[in-house]
């Protein structure tokens, strides 16, 4: 019986020595306690999930670009030509912002979000172009206190952002990621960085003097 | 007979028995220890096409997760970054890296690049991003200290089990939104999680699904 127990306990050791404990990395496919291939389930079911990959189509991709020429079903039209391209109707970039976006408060607060998360990498947190990658070989990113960019019309900067920086594409475009209204608001924020630099205070009313610590 | 059957063999069946009792303890505890998610699953690493950093991206240089997972407030779905996401830094940085090599070849030609996924929940168990983005769920509830990983590494079970232990009580486990994506927030001190939680839960009237057909629709 001792040696039962001797041999048990042998087995015992080596099994944990092989398995290890948890939390162990590993690189291997994750194990199936319940494969579906024995026990047919609903865990892989025949559909397509985003971002998949299938071999029905030629380049394997699952998620389709619309065909060239086609104007998607749902959605706006975007025939404001203004909140879609920043351009008035005789094709000029327009310096003020379309009507159908209010500056307020609440756009600001949301272009500084905005901004955090997809410009101030390269631009900074104070719109100078000192973002952290600059460190690392990203020299080309400008100042917004530059006087050309300060005279640059709001509908360049938005078109900026929709289409990025031609010809070079030293910046690319950022349309993926932000909504024309979101654009908006990250163009209204730019605006309130480069007033930070410009700014005097005969602009500021006198009832939100005390605020900033002035009479 | 009784050179056939020693006098100890009158306690073999005894034995047996209680040998039959130890090795079905031992079964029970390495089943439960190492056949459950939290061995199988937790720790998966694969090896990426791209050895891409967060510890790198996310971490050093303190990039927003919704720099490249910038569907993640709107979707269901957590997008991974496309290459041009890469290729805005990467057309200036490290340019001739044979590391990003695939990146780049990607970017020129369209063919995505072959990420491997880590996490994955069965296709019969609905999942959902966007609310507990917006109900102030941090990816770290999830998804561990992804910002100090060189490599994404599974780290919590994403079990029932584990589910469904934060929609009984989502309180202690909510902060606020802006911080979703702060993986090193923390409640300055128990009670102020506590008082911040409960508060939350009210005010956004936070009730998370616990009956099946919340997750298994
Ligand atoms: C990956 C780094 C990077 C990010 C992120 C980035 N930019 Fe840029 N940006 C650049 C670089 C580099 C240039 C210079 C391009 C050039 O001159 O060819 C530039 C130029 C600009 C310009 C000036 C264009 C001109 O005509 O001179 C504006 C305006 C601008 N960026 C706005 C933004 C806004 C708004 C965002 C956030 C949505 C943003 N950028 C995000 C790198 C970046
Ligand atoms: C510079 C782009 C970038 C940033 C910023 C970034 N990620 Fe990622 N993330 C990726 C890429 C690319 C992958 C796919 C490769 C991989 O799994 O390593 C990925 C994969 C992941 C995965 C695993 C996906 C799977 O297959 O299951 C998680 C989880 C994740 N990221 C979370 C985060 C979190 C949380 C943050 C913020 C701290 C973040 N990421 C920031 C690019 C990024
Ligand atoms: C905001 C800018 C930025 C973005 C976006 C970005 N990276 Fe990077 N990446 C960097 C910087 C900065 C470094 C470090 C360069 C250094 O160490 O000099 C780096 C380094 C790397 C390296 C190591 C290269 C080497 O040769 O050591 C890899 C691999 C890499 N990145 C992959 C990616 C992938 C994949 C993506 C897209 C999901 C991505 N990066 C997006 C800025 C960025
Ligand atoms: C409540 C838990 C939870 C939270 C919070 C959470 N995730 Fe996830 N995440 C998951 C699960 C579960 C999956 C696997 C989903 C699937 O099977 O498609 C996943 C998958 C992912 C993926 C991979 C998607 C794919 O298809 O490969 C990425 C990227 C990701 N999460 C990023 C994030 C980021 C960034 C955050 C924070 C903003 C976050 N997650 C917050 C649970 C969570
Ligand atoms: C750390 C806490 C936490 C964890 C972990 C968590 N959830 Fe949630 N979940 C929430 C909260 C909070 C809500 C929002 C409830 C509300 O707004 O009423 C939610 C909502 C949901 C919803 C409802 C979405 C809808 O559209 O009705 C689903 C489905 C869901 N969670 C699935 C899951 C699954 C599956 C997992 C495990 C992979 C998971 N959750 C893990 C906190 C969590
Ligand atoms: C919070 C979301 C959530 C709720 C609510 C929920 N489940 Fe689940 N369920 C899951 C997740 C996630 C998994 C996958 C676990 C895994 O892969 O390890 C799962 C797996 C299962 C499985 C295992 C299937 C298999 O083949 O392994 C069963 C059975 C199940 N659920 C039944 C139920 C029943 C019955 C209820 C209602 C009492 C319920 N679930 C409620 C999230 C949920």
């Amino acid at each position: 019986m001792r040696t039962v127990y001797l041999v048990t306990a042998f087995v015992l050791v080596l099994g944990i020595s092989v398995l290890g404990f948890r939390g162990k990395v590993f690189t291997h496919t994750p194990m199936d306690v319940f494969p579906d291939l024995l026990f047919p389930g609903m865990k892989v079911q025949p559909k397509f999930r985003a971002q998949g990959t299938s071999s029905f189509f030629a380049d394997g991709r699952i998620d389709r670009m619309p065909p060239a020429g086609t104007v998607p079903a749902s959605g706006p039209l975007k025939d404001d030509d203004a909140l879609y391209l920043g351009k008035a109707a005789d094709g000029s970039w327009i310096r003020v912002f379309p009507a159908s976006v209010t500056v307020n408060r609440r756009l600001l607060e949301r272009g500084r979000e905005r901004y955090g998360i997809y410009c101030a990498p390269c631009h900074g947190g104070l719109g100078d172009g000192n973002g952290v990658t600059k460190r690392y070989g990203m020299g080309a990113t400008p100042s917004y206190h530059d006087e050309r960019l300060r005279q640059m019309s709001e509908g360049q900067i938005f078109d900026t952002i929709t289409h990025g920086k031609a010809p070079a594409y030293n910046m690319n475009p950022y349309a993926d990621k932000l909504t024309p209204e979101d654009r908006w608001a990250v163009v209204a924020y730019v605006r309130a960085l480069q007033k930070t630099q410009t700014g005097t205070l005969d602009e500021v009313p006198a009832k939100n003097r005390p605020e900033l610590g002035l009479k | 007979m009784s050179h056939l059957f020693p006098k100890s063999a009158n306690k073999l069946p005894l034995q047996i028995i209680i040998y039959l009792c130890v090795i079905g303890v031992v079964a029970t505890a390495g089943i439960t220890y190492y056949m459950t998610p939290k061995y199988t699953r937790v720790g998966y690493a694969p090896v990426q096409p791209v050895p891409y950093s967060h510890a790198l991206h996310a971490g050093q240089l303190g990039l927003d997760c919704r720099y490249c997972h910038s569907n993640i407030e709107a979707s269901g779905l957590a997008n991974l970054p496309t290459a041009q996401t890469c290729m805005n830094c990467h057309n200036q940085i490290k340019t001739a890296s044979p590391l990003l090599a695939v990146v780049r070849r990607s970017y020129a030609t369209g063919q995505p690049v072959p990420w491997v996924q880590v996490h994955r929940l069965p296709d019969f168990v609905y999942f959902n991003h966007s609310i507990h983005v917006a109900r102030g769920v941090g990816c770290v509830e999830c998804h561990g200290h992804i910002n100090q990983m060189e490599t994404v590494t599974h780290d919590q079970p994403l079990t029932m089990a584990f589910c469904l232990d934060c929609h009984r009580d989502p309180a202690p486990r909510l902060r606020p939104r802006a911080e979703v994506t702060n993986l090193d927030w923390r409640a300055p001190s128990a009670a102020a999680q506590d008082a911040m939680g409960r508060k939350f839960v009210h005010d956004w009237n936070v009730n998370p699904p616990q009956s099946c057909s919340g997750c298994h629709r």
